[in-house]
């Protein structure tokens, strides 16, 4: 009888977890279902700003983006430093992220591959259509899975170019023309943000 | 323009000191974005402020315009660019040793001029020919081992390095067709201004296609001058390397230092 238990137990928790774990790919695709249901509806500009935001906190890894954007200064960082920019990266982060997206009018993405290139990464590779006024495009997600019952968005690579990426060498640029000054950051990051 | 050229000399030992193996990694290191040295930063921060300017009056109104004409006539428009890019194409393909696709674009080439009516209609890709992807001769170079230089804004021409500046010189000494046609030779088919205005229009057209991205860039950077550069360079950098793939273009391994944040 224990035994025939302890048998149901591994047998249940192990159908469990492989139950929960969500698929990279099929993520996406729901994120951007639901995005593009969001922006395709008959609501003002700043209320579609405010639901992309949520939808970000949710699926968009925003404190592990900020401090790869950050480079090697964060390592010199101290605590203090570093609960300060993750509050206002986030801040930046989302009114950026939200303005940038709220200009497309029910965009259609159709995800058709992923590559798992590690236990922490998954790149997915969708297709955003072509309008009349844009070619199609293509974008890629870097997907950070170290938790695979809740995968989150690190990078979008549209037509191969990181946004990440260049977002950490526009931040680079702002902290080496001011002496490396993390304060100039924030400073630069408060403006962006009050703005 | 002597400012350029002494910009040109300084960066071009530079370039050839970068001189090495052609292996795939060790192009990729060499050409990594974050890598490339911004040697005139006060002279390409000139640049781009004059090249900002003559977007906002030129570039982005006429492209604002071009942008809504009806979708053929757009399409058309770049099938024939594209076209004529080939005769920069074939050559580079053949300087890269991809003998096979050099082929492969000269009859894309007979063909779209042909049957395509000067290009106006890309009838090889209805044929099943692969997918057209442009070469120049700073991708040969850079192919070759050559590293890129320093980085470089060059006026009205926009981003470049100084391997890519001193290679497109070979555009006007003979390695461009087209070129020669129009502007070196007087071959009483063809007059300079036809150069000149393919070239005008594949800014509007390059500006028109990336219309909202740009503007979008533009009102959400923090350091646009920098964005612009790191998105140029990454974009060199693919096309050096043939591949949009993001893990074969750059190095990843910044990512998995996040880990250990």
């Amino acid at each position: 009888m224990k035994l025939k238990f302890l048998t149901f137990l591994i047998i249940f928790f192990s159908i469990s977890s492989v139950s929960l774990s969500i698929e990279p790919d099929i993520f996406v695709q729901s994120t951007v279902n639901r995005a593009s249901k969001l922006l395709s509806e008959n609501i003002s500009k700043d209320e579609k700003i405010e639901k992309l935001k949520l939808i970000a906190k949710e699926t968009v890894d925003i404190r592990g983006i900020g401090f790869y954007t950050l480079g090697s200064k964060r390592k010199s960082l101290n605590e203090e430093e570093k609960k300060r920019y993750a509050k206002l990266f986030e801040v930046y982060f989302l009114k950026s992220f939200s303005s940038r997206l709220a200009e497309y009018t029910n965009p259609e993405i159709d995800v058709f591959n992923k590559e798992k290139l590690n236990d922490s990464y998954t790149i997915v590779n969708s297709l955003l259509k072509a309008t009349n006024e844009r070619p199609e495009i293509n974008i890629d997600w870097r997907i950070y899975t170290k938790d695979p019952n809740n995968p989150l968005i690190r990078d979008l690579i549209i037509e191969g170019l990181s946004l990440a990426r260049t977002q950490k060498e526009e931040f680079a640029s702002v902290l080496s023309s001011n002496d490396d000054n993390i304060d100039a950051l924030f400073k630069v990051l408060e403006e962006f943000s009050n703005n | 323009m002597k400012k350029i050229i002494v910009i040109l000399i300084t960066t071009f030992t530079l370039v050839v000191n970068a001189y090495a193996g052609s292996d795939g990694e060790l192009i990729i290191k060499k050409n990594e974005p974050s890598e490339i040295k911004d040697c005139s930063e006060t002279f390409n921060k000139a640049s781009f402020a004059l090249n900002k300017g003559l977007d906002k009056i030129i570039f982005k109104p006429v492209s604002s315009v071009y942008r809504v004409l009806p979708s053929p006539v757009k399409t058309g428009v770049s099938n024939s660019l594209n076209n004529l890019s080939n005769v920069v194409t074939i050559p580079n393909n053949i300087l890269q040793g991809e003998f096979a696709l050099a082929g492969i674009n000269t009859g894309r080439f007979l063909i779209n001029t042909t049957v395509g009516i000067l290009g106006l209609f890309d009838v090889a890709t209805l044929l099943g020919f692969n997918e057209y992807v442009k070469e120049d001769y700073g991708q040969s170079l850079a192919s070759h081992g050559v590293g890129p230089g320093c980085y470089l804004v060059l006026p009205v021409l926009g981003p470049s390095t100084a391997r890519d500046t001193i290679a497109s010189l070979t555009n006007f000494i003979g390695g461009d067709a087209w070129y020669n046609v129009t502007v070196k030779n007087d071959t009483h088919y063809f007059r300079d201004f036809d150069y000149y205005a393919s070239r005008v229009t594949a800014g509007v057209d390059f500006r028109a296609k990336n219309f909202d991205s740009i503007e979008n860039l533009e009102k959400n950077s923090l350091d646009f001058y920098a964005s612009v550069k790191s998105l140029y360079l990454q974009d060199r950098q693919q096309r050096i390397l043939n591949s949009t793939k993001i893990i074969e273009t750059q190095d990843d391994s910044d990512w998995e230092e996040i880990e250990t944040q």
